[in-house]
């Protein structure tokens, strides 16, 4: 087995997603500083039981769609009624109804990829470097993984205690955080 | 969760055949691990067949040029124009699914945006081929469209509604792209832990960029797939308004009409969701799915159509209403001619295509019925390519100088192109059915267990 340094936590395996619901709730009422649960698709609810704050991302994508919008407005003020003046059918330079399409395309465009980018950035991924703690957790099982400082002992027993199906310890492997 | 909640969704109305979380992956996953079958091979070799004869023709066109098209004075537009909007109206259905039944919270969306989606990006990339090998050069015409410091030191028109065009797809392209791509990261974590095969859980290691199902992860997830699905709400109702706005900012008669944006909206939907119920019927026979893609899903998707055709039919007449209103003598004669002049034959395929057949789907047998659906979705798609011949032709062939009229033919050359996107096209979703999973597995096992007592 690895060395106690690269020891990432114990996990415990569920096979219902309301026996992890309830074995999570207590894992955060135990005051464990770090744990994270593992699923095979979103279970609702799971949020709350865990105390996780709701994502940030929103404010990222309002701010990068604004950006887009500004950008978008300027740009084409600037190329069509500053650096090169074009007269069509006799329009004022400053046309901004024909400039909407363009500001709502990259408002949309802009807030997209930045929300990607900070979906990315807010899951640590990519990572490929990272190993899936068991195939089953993509597959059908449900996991709970209490990591350091909660040590071995103390979290396979609590793991245990609340009814899991499976307790082993897991090791960091690669860019394992 | 309460249990009100749950009682909304009974698994056995969206997943039939008691299928348990573990299946969800045995089924959907598996044919991607097997050899393909005799079918998909000789799918993909004609596939590949019509592509070349589109791409052969295409090389000789741009080495001989633009003449070898049916298109002359007046007609500057033809056959390509019809075949960009046809296929950018193809992806709209995808897009209505992924986001629009995702924020009404329609469930039954789960068995089938997926493989929707997927047909969004390859019809968005099909129509792509069409405004840049029209442009003759295909090789500048990147260089004219995009605004970018140059020597020449000018910049796009901003003004004109073909550079909304540039950025409405290409917009429309990169968004639904990264929203298909994120619906499928847990997916691919999937096939990576089923992988037994190296080089397979190397490629499938990389595609879902190490995603481990983690719920601090899914929670930003949730989030930002909740955020694309608002952003490409609006989106998909822009893309088309963009494109009709090719035809309704000028000032030719039949094109010239307000009613355009909304019109080209309901008609995309209306082709987009017949293409994916002919792709569907399709998939969910050779693949085994029927237990996911069931009768139900299908009939919905029937009722839509439905739905949609009537709002194209409300378009027509409305657009004749309001050319006899106008009083303007060109307008009412654009209209007239279209109906009853020499492209008559168009004009009515057009109308019993889109507005006559699909009032079959008023009977519950006809919408749970495969082969009457797939005749239906046929009519459709067809009837949908019409359309916008009638538009882009109807509407040049006869211009304001009685001289210059002239009878629109295409020629070998409009056809043999029009037949290779059809074969890059399905190219593109074939080798999807091989490597990629049509339904998007994590979703469907959350439906699953929503409506599983446990």
């Amino acid at each position: 087995m690895n060395s106690g340094k690269n020891f990432a936590g114990v996990i415990g395996f569920f096979d219902e997603p309301r026996a992890l619901l309830e074995a999570t709730r207590q894992v955060r009422d135990a005051n464990f500083a770090r744990f994270d649960s593992f699923t095979p698709y979103p279970v609702h609810g799971m949020d709350a039981a865990q105390g996780i704050k709701r994502s940030r991302i929103p404010y990222v994508t309002f701010v990068a769609g604004l950006c887009g919008f500004l950008f978008a407005f300027w740009f084409q003020y600037w190329t069509m009624a500053v650096d090169w003046p074009l007269n069509v059918g006799g329009k004022p330079f400053n046309s901004w109804p024909a400039f909407v399409p363009v500001m709502f395309e990259l408002t949309v465009l802009v807030a997209g990829l930045s929300t990607l980018v900070a979906m990315l950035y807010f899951n640590r991924l990519p990572n490929v470097f990272r190993r899936g703690f068991d195939p089953s957790i993509t597959r059908d099982r449900f996991a709970l993984l209490i990591e350091p400082p909660a040590s071995e002992k103390e979290a396979t027993e609590f793991l245990e205690q609340i009814g899991a199906k499976e307790v082993r310890a897991v090791y960091a492997q690669g860019w394992f955080e | 969760m309460t249990t009100s909640e749950i009682t909304h969704y009974t698994p056995d109305v969206l997943v039939t055949g008691a299928k348990t979380l573990a299946d969800v992956n045995t089924d959907i996953a598996a044919p991607l691990e097997r050899f393909p079958g005799k079918i998909w091979w000789i799918c993909f070799g004609v596939a590949l067949g019509c592509f070349g004869i589109g791409a052969g023709l295409a090389t000789k066109m741009f080495m001989t040029g633009l003449g070898v098209l049916g298109l002359n004075e007046p007609n500057g537009w033809g056959v390509f124009i019809i075949n960009f909007v046809f296929w950018v109206g193809i992806g709209h259905a995808g897009t209505l699914i992924s986001a629009i039944l995702f924020l009404f919270r329609q469930k039954w969306r789960t068995a089938i945006n997926r493989a929707a989606e997927a047909m969004t990006i390859f019809a968005v990339m099909t129509a792509l081929l069409f405004p840049v090998i029209h442009t003759g050069r295909p090789w500048y015409a990147v260089f004219w469209l995009i605004p970018y410091p140059n020597q020449r030191d000018l910049w796009v028109n901003f003004r004109s509604p073909l550079i909304w065009d540039v950025f409405a797809v290409g917009t429309y392209f990169t968004i639904s792209l990264v929203f298909w791509y994120i619906g499928l990261v847990p997916d691919l974590a999937s096939i990576r832990d089923r992988a037994k095969h190296k080089l397979r859980k190397f490629i499938y290691t990389i595609l879902s960029l190490g995603w481990r199902g983690s719920n601090k992860n899914w929670s930003h997830y949730e989030s930002a797939y909740l955020l694309f699905a608002g952003l490409s709400t609006p989106l998909v109702l822009s893309v088309h308004s963009v494109v009709s706005f090719d035809f309704a900012v000028s000032s030719v008669p039949g094109w010239h009409t307000t009613i355009f944006p909304p019109y080209f909206v309901a008609g995309a939907i209306f082709s987009g969701f017949a293409m994916v119920v002919t792709l569907l019927v399709i998939t969910r026979e050779v693949f085994g799915l029927k237990n996911y893609i069931t009768i139900g899903h299908l009939e919905k998707m029937n009722k839509i159509i439905m739905a949609t055709g009537l709002m194209v039919g409300y378009a027509y007449a409305c657009e004749f209403f309001i050319a006899w209103y106008s009083g303007s003598s060109f307008e009412k004669f654009a209209f007239v001619n279209r109906a009853f002049g020499p492209y008559w034959w168009a004009y009515w395929i057009m109308a019993v295509c889109n507005v006559l057949v699909p009032q079959v789907f008023w009977f519950k047998k006809a919408r749970t019925s495969i082969p009457v659906m797939f005749v239906v979705a046929l009519f459709v798609n067809i009837g949908m390519w019409f359309e916008r011949f009638v538009i882009v032709v109807t509407s040049l062939h006869r211009d304001f100088l009685p001289s210059s009229w002239r009878y629109y033919v295409p020629t070998l050359f409009d056809w043999g192109i029009t037949l290779g996107s059809f074969g890059w096209f399905f190219i593109w979703f074939l080798l999807f059915v091989r490597f990629l999973p049509v339904i998007a597995m994590s979703e469907i096992k959350g439906v699953i267990k929503e409506g599983g007592a446990s």
